[in-house]
């Protein structure tokens, strides 16, 4: 009968009376200083932390009322925060003032495993895998094959799923040869829609709205007039039609980070971006005269059709916006 | 009936045996222990008023008419995300102060995380044993921050949505993956339909789970390798001096939690915070002005705004320039921060374990550099003001933006010499930091002076006592245990004391022959 002794001394411990000695924090050695309480007047301590939990009930009792008055905002937090400030209050006073002042200690011991524990922790782990993955080299290295097509078959569709392949969709905008200028409406520009010096944002038919294809149509002085608008010698001969009888198109989305170049100063003739501040010359073909904007504003090529309406001659000739490792010269 | 409810878990469970030492486990009475506790009290906030808003929030870009009690935006086309933000700010009983709160709370968040953090490296407290907790924690800095930009773009309104179109940008700007990476996590190209979608169930489901995990990590590091202290009258390196868990401490920290809760209500009741139907909803070709990000980020913004306008072309490929601020900068901070424990162990030599706690004045190099390096971020965070600065004071953006330019370089440098000079002068002088007593100058019968300090009143100095161990049956029986391990000749584990002067009544030869275990007076 292998069973018995163990039956027997299973019950034995049962019958034991529990070695479990209930002693209460406050117990051991009350007669420290340890354990007063910090208070010099705990009956005063005991009011002060009452009345932090009566407020509590009043401001809990009044945000139940607020809620059910449908009361403001400034209401509810009002009395939300009272009750947790009231409750708060009264925890505190009842744990610093009310409870054993301490200072108490807890000793520390190491974590830091024995040599021998640690030696034979390893040798268990290395011993027994040695007879069972060790011998077994086959095995090991048909599971770490088939891990490995797991891994990276779980990366597909966890990461080319996401999204469509950049390719050649950052280096074009919607605009395109022929293109109206259209406003947010839809509405095509035409000459005179611009006072002298006023602005607007513009974009191609077939993008209304779009982050990429906006545009900053603006009305400079007449070229004659003062000179403005000639582009910058590398640029003169190229960009010499581009403007159009002092209207100057140039990408709103900025060089920096792509945010919308939305600020335009006629007294200066210059774009500045809100977001970082950098500053673009209409006058220099936009080039960045301050902050971090390390690219001019790519222009927009204009004409005017024979109706008076605003047509792109041309796309943008270098992609808008910020940069990206593939843009690279062009 | 409570007793036969805890004898039936106990049962099953077996809790008393191990709840006993918890319900012993001390927290040490320091003030500055109290800041990580902000941090995850807030979090508490931010799981219960998180829950809430996700009740009502649509996470959506689709198009729609906005029809609701806001008037001055009615009849607007909006997105979902942005109509239901109004809706569960406007409609819904509660909603404005829960999102406030939210809001509040992820401020105070990321705050107290950060002064936390300065605490544990000004202190020393990130040395061996705790450098893994300190790399825990400096992971939860960092998704704290990056969960609250994600939270901050959820309402899809004109502000958060130029902050996604800058990071569509920054993730751009990565070398090689660049395109690919913004093109993968936006599902094509800015703005697309699919970030809003993706941002939430980050931010509502992973990150918080995350999160939660690491906190539960750093938690439970913290148990099993108990506090740091201060040194002080009775702390040793071998012992944890304050208030028991229980009742002491679970009274004070409940007490803390209820005041923590109760803050960011009167925030939240008495402080406007991201009204986005000011802002009105994200349209791509619209910007506003003065654009600042929730504050943590303004480190980056400011970088992003002062660094010059470099950019890197060549073999037909291009490093742009809003990767140095926005990739290199955060990748070289969050490495250096990660590695700290490292760096600085390497470069002191100091590979011993530590429990006591630094003064940051007897570190003056540590202090120092620590200081310096904050001053730049803190530089970095006055730029993202650039314009807001330029308008109040009245000056110009130029000499603004030139200003901090140069600012983030010498700011840093004047405050390394300095915090140094401060930190050895506060060392010089013993009772500097402390409560002194007046001095009282009297002149004598012939004319001269003399100074003596004044008699000591109540409360002037509090009087202290020894801590009292509340482990005497845990150390006696490792006393016997430390006895057969200096018998067995084991030499711990190469622990080294602490440099500061331990008092003669508190030298526990034990270790010092080899023992593991202190061996308290009552038993040598």
């Amino acid at each position: 009968m292998p069973d018995e002794p163990d039956a027997t001394a299973g019950s034995q411990e049962r019958d034991d009376p529990p070695r479990r000695v209930r002693i209460p924090v406050a117990s051991i050695r009350t007669d420290a200083p340890q354990f007063q309480i910090a208070a010099r007047n705990p009956r005063r301590a005991e009011i002060l932390a009452g009345s932090g939990f009566l407020l509590a009930a009043a401001g809990f009792a009044g945000f139940g009322a607020a809620y059910w008055q449908n009361y403001s905002n400034f209401w509810l937090g009002l009395t939300f925060s009272v009750g947790f400030g009231g409750l708060g209050y009264g925890m505190v006073v009842w744990g610093k003032y009310l409870m054993p002042r301490g200072p108490f200690s807890e000793s520390r011991h190491d974590l830091a495993p024995t040599s021998v524990q640690r030696e034979e922790f390893v040798q268990d782990f290395a011993s027994r895998g040695k007879v069972a993955v060790e011998r077994r080299g086959f095995l090991v290295k048909t599971l770490g094959l088939a891990s490995g097509i797991l891994g990276v078959v779980l990366a597909m569709p966890f990461i080319r799923s996401l999204g469509p392949l950049p390719h050649k969709v950052l280096r074009q905008t919607a605009w395109r040869r022929g293109s109206y200028l259209v406003d947010i409406t839809g509405r095509k520009i035409k000459t005179g829609d611009l006072e002298v010096g006023g602005f607007t944002t513009v974009f191609p038919e077939t993008d209304i709205g779009g982050a990429y294809s906006q545009t900053m149509l603006i009305r400079v002085d007449p070229p004659p007039a003062s000179g403005y608008l000639k582009p910058p010698p590398q640029f003169a001969k190229q960009r010499a039609t581009w403007a159009p009888q002092g209207y100057i198109a140039f990408s709103k989305v900025c060089t920096h980070a792509g945010c919308p170049v939305g600020l335009y100063q006629e007294l200066t003739k210059k774009m500045l971006c809100p977001c970082h501040q950098s500053l673009f010359d209409v006058t220099d073909a936009a080039t960045p005269i301050f902050g971090p904007a390390p690219r001019p504003l790519p222009q927009l090529p204009l004409y005017i059709d024979d109706e008076g309406y605003f047509r792109a001659q041309d796309g943008y000739d270098e992609p808008v916006g910020p940069g990206y490792w593939e843009r690279g010269n062009d | 009936m409570i007793d036969a409810l805890f004898n039936w878990f106990d049962e099953r469970l077996g809790i008393s045996g191990s709840g006993r030492k918890m319900l012993n486990k001390i927290f040490p009475d320091h003030w500055s222990f109290l800041i990580g506790e902000i941090a995850l009290y807030s979090f508490i906030v931010l799981l219960g008023t998180g829950v809430f808003l996700t009740l009502y929030f649509v996470p959506s870009s689709k198009d729609v008419i906005y029809q609701g009690s806001y008037a001055p935006l009615r009849g607007q086309p909006v997105s979902e995300a942005f109509a239901s933000t109004l809706n569960l700010s406007f409609a819904v009983r509660g909603g404005l102060l829960m999102r406030q709160m939210h809001h509040w709370a992820a401020n105070i968040f990321v705050g107290s995380i950060v002064v936390h953090m300065l605490r544990i490296f000004f202190t020393g407290a990130f040395r061996k044993p705790r450098e893994l907790n300190w790399i825990v924690g400096s992971t939860l800095l960092i998704l704290a921050i990056f969960n609250g930009f994600l939270g901050y773009s959820l309402p899809d309104d004109l502000v958060s949505g130029t902050g996604l179109r800058i990071s569509f940008s920054i993730v751009e700007s990565i070398p090689l993956i660049g395109s690919y990476a913004a093109f993968f996590l936006f599902g094509g190209n800015f703005p697309g339909n699919a970030i809003i979608p993706r941002f939430f169930i980050l931010h509502v489901l992973i990150l918080p789970a995350v999160i939660v995990g690491l906190l539960s990590a750093h938690l439970g590091m913290l148990v099993r390798q108990k506090h740091t202290q201060f040194p002080g009258r009775g702390n040793t390196p071998r012992n944890v001096v304050g208030a028991p868990l229980w009742p002491t401490f679970v009274a004070k920290t409940t007490g803390f939690m209820c005041l923590t809760v109760a803050v960011t209500g009167v925030l939240s009741a008495f402080f406007q915070i991201n009204p986005v139907w000011l802002y009105g909803p994200y349209v791509p070709y619209k910007v506003s002005y003065a654009v600042q990000p929730d504050w943590y980020m303004g480190w980056l913004d400011g970088a992003l705004r002062i660094m010059p306008s470099w950019e890197i072309v060549g073999f037909g490929h291009m490093i742009p320039n809003v990767f140095f601020p926005a990739i290199l900068l955060p990748g070289i901070t969050f490495g250096v921060l990660q590695m700290w424990p490292f760096i600085e162990a390497r470069l002191t030599h100091d590979h011993a374990e530590h429990q006591i706690l630094d003064r940051p004045r007897d570190r003056p190099k540590r202090t120092a550099f620590g200081a310096a390096v904050f001053s730049f971020y803190f530089v970095l965070f006055g730029a993202s003001a650039t314009d807001v600065l330029a308008n109040y004071l009245s000056i110009s953006l130029n000499v603004v933006l030139t200003s901090f330019r140069f600012l983030a370089v010498i700011v840093p440098l004047v405050v390394f010499p300095v915090t140094f000079r401060i930190c050895k002068e506060m060392q010089s002088v013993p009772t500097a930091g402390k409560r002194k007593r007046a001095n009282v100058v009297l002149r004598s019968a012939e004319g001269g002076y003399s100074t003596v300090p004044s008699e000591e009143r109540p409360g002037d100095t509090v009087p202290r006592v020894d801590p009292l161990p509340l482990d005497e049956d845990f150390q006696f029986v490792t006393v016997l245990a430390g006895a057969v391990a200096a018998g067995d000749g084991q030499a711990g584990n190469g622990h080294v004391e602490d440099s500061e002067p331990v008092p003669p009544d508190e030298v526990h030869d034990g270790r010092r022959r080899g023992g593991i275990f202190k061996i308290p007076r009552a038993y040598r």
